[in-house]
């Protein structure tokens, strides 16, 4: 039963953001259009990856989806590691909140920051370049996905991990590997058969690759191929946030 | 028989290498205002937080107002109040927005904020209702703690070592209001490290010693059961003296030596004879009660000798 206790957690989440929007929205924001601002500018005219589409256009994308992607990880993890490190995660423990309804509260406030700060990035990007728009549905479908999986992440690892050191490690060797290499920059039909085979294991490039599609029409595998790859990360993850939640695992002593 | 507002059996908490409960058994009736005492890591706030879902217990069960922490957490956590021992806060809400979210947890929306309001009076908080917690002083941040706990009317108030840091005008504030709530029917389980506290307001104690109760009663019960009474002579006794009356002497201060002395002695009791060689007839000893704290510090010595042995 999902209650009006977890509409408060999912409200309490988004507040907690939002009382720092700086830090949580325009500071992300800012730093992803300084990539589009140099990398669009020194590849534009050098490099076409989809024939009749230019370098923004598809960098776009990209872009918008790596900070989506990164933020949704963000907001979950720091806020439960922050809780646990403070200790006023005794609050939300000692309330009558399922584990259900905990990660739904965590994971709904990180769907919401990833797709503030993305669309914040889409929104001043297109005050400076053009931005194709193939199909508005399979954007905002993409959008949730993929801020659903990193949300999810971000649950685990804020559980998993005890101290800030911990979540570092989780973003640079993980997170930050996984947003790099997915696509963001480039097309893996580029890239050697090794390295595609590779990213062919990256759930953030079907990701990237199925959000492309969205505003390009054009994708290196079908974009349904990608919505299922997505959902069943979503699926996944959402299996065994759950499942840690509900075993206290680093929560409930 | 009514239920019991919170019921404990065979509680056992092992971590990797301590086992922190022992078994565990004992009941607080509705309306008691019972004291838990024990010294540091006796595994009174392991039990405490197993009761409000905060730790699991190893096996055992703990039921609150009837039910079952683990199986009927919802109904059980709304019936359980527990006031933490540390100084936790959310550094990004102020007073009001914390009441507000922690009552909204418990499904409670604005129907609840007249009680919100009436407990920020209650606690002298109404001035710091929108000030950060952040910003708050320890003895107002305790007070949040105690509004927060107070949220959803539960029946069952647990405070743990709540006067812990406090100074001497917020203590006596917060001894009142725990005797408020439980005049108004509320059932009080107190921890702390003050005996004289758990002394003047409870209306039964548990003993804990490393992880097992080693005493539960009536405090004058615990004190008339205790099978011990103190001897004072007024003389400070020390040099060598036999094995027996050394190992009985609790306190040496100010030209008072205080003995613990069984409360049946025959003439021919070995401590007499020992207190007789070295000079003291038993005329010259004024006995009495033991204090609440004399029985605990005793048991707890008692239990930590017996764990050596």
């Amino acid at each position: 039963m999902i209650g009006f206790g977890c509409w408060t957690l999912f409200k309490k989440e988004v507040w907690r953001f939002l009382k720092v929007f700086v830090q949580t929205v325009l500071a992300p924001a800012v730093s992803t259009l300084l990539y589009l601002l140099v990398f669009g500018v020194v590849f534009e005219e050098a490099v076409v990856v989809y024939e009749g589409h230019s370098y923004s256009s598809f960098l776009i994308p990209g872009l918008v989806m790596m900070t989506l992607a990164q933020n949704a990880f963000a907001n979950s993890s720091s806020s439960i590691l922050q809780s646990k490190m403070n200790g006023n995660i005794v609050f939300m423990l000692l309330a009558p909140l399922s584990s259900l309804e905990v990660y739904i509260a965590f994971l709904g406030a990180a769907i919401l920051r990833g797709l503030i700060t993305g669309g914040s990035v889409l929104l001043i990007a297109s005050l400076l370049v053009d931005v194709e728009i193939y199909s508005v549905g399979l954007i905002l479908l993409f959008a949730l996905l993929a801020s659903g999986v990193l949300g999810a992440l971000g649950i685990i690892a804020g559980i998993w991990s005890e101290k800030y050191d911990h979540l570092s490690a989780f973003q640079n060797f993980i997170i930050l590997p996984l947003t790099f290499l997915s696509g963001v920059f480039f097309s893996i039909q580029g890239l050697s058969p090794f390295w595609q085979q590779v990213s062919a294991w990256n759930p953030v490039f079907y990701l990237i690759d199925g959000f492309r599609y969205g505003f390009l029409g054009v994708s290196d595998v079908p974009y349904l191929q990608s919505v299922w790859v997505a959902l069943l990360f979503l699926v996944m993850l959402t299996g065994i946030s759950v499942a840690i939640l509900r075993s206290g695992y680093k929560l409930r002593g | 028989m009514s239920i019991p507002a919170i019921e404990l059996h065979a509680v056992e908490k092992r971590y990797a290498t301590t086992h922190a409960l022992k078994g565990v058994s004992f009941r607080v009736e509705q309306g008691e205002f019972f004291g838990l005492l024990g010294p540091n890591g006796a595994g009174k706030s392991t039990l405490i937080n197993i009761m409000g879902g905060l730790a699991q217990a190893s096996s055992g069960k703990v039921e609150v107002m009837g039910h079952d922490v683990v199986r009927d957490y919802r109904n059980s956590r709304k019936r359980i109040g527990i006031v933490p021992q540390e100084l936790v806060y959310d550094p990004f809400f102020t007073v009001w927005e914390m009441l507000t979210i922690q009552s909204g947890y418990f499904g409670l929306g604005r129907e609840n904020h007249a009680w919100l309001e009436e407990l920020l009076d209650t606690l002298n908080l109404t001035e710091k209702r929108d000030e950060n917690l952040q910003r708050l002083s320890g003895g107002m941040k305790r007070r949040v703690l105690i509004a927060q706990a107070l949220v959803h009317r539960p029946p069952v108030v647990v405070l743990d070592e709540p006067t812990a840091g406090v100074d001497v005008e917020l203590r006596r504030a917060l001894w009142s209001f725990a005797h408020r709530l439980h005049k108004e029917g509320h059932t009080i389980l107190l921890t702390t490290h003050y005996l004289e506290e758990a002394e003047s307001m409870c209306d039964r104690i548990a003993v804990l010693n490393q992880g097992a109760l080693v005493a539960l009663n009536d405090q004058q019960e615990l004190i008339a059961q205790y099978p011990h009474q103190i001897g004072v002579v007024d003389q400070i006794l020390d040099g060598e003296l036999p094995q027996l009356l050394s190992s009985a002497i609790i306190s040496r201060s100010r030209n008072r030596t205080q003995i613990r002395m069984p409360r049946v002695l025959d003439a021919d009791h070995p401590l007499l004879q020992q207190l007789s060689a070295v000079g003291i007839q038993l005329d010259q000893l004024q006995l009495r009660d033991p204090t609440l704290e004399e029985v605990f510090l005793d048991l707890t010595r008692s239990a930590v000798e017996e764990e050596k042995r």
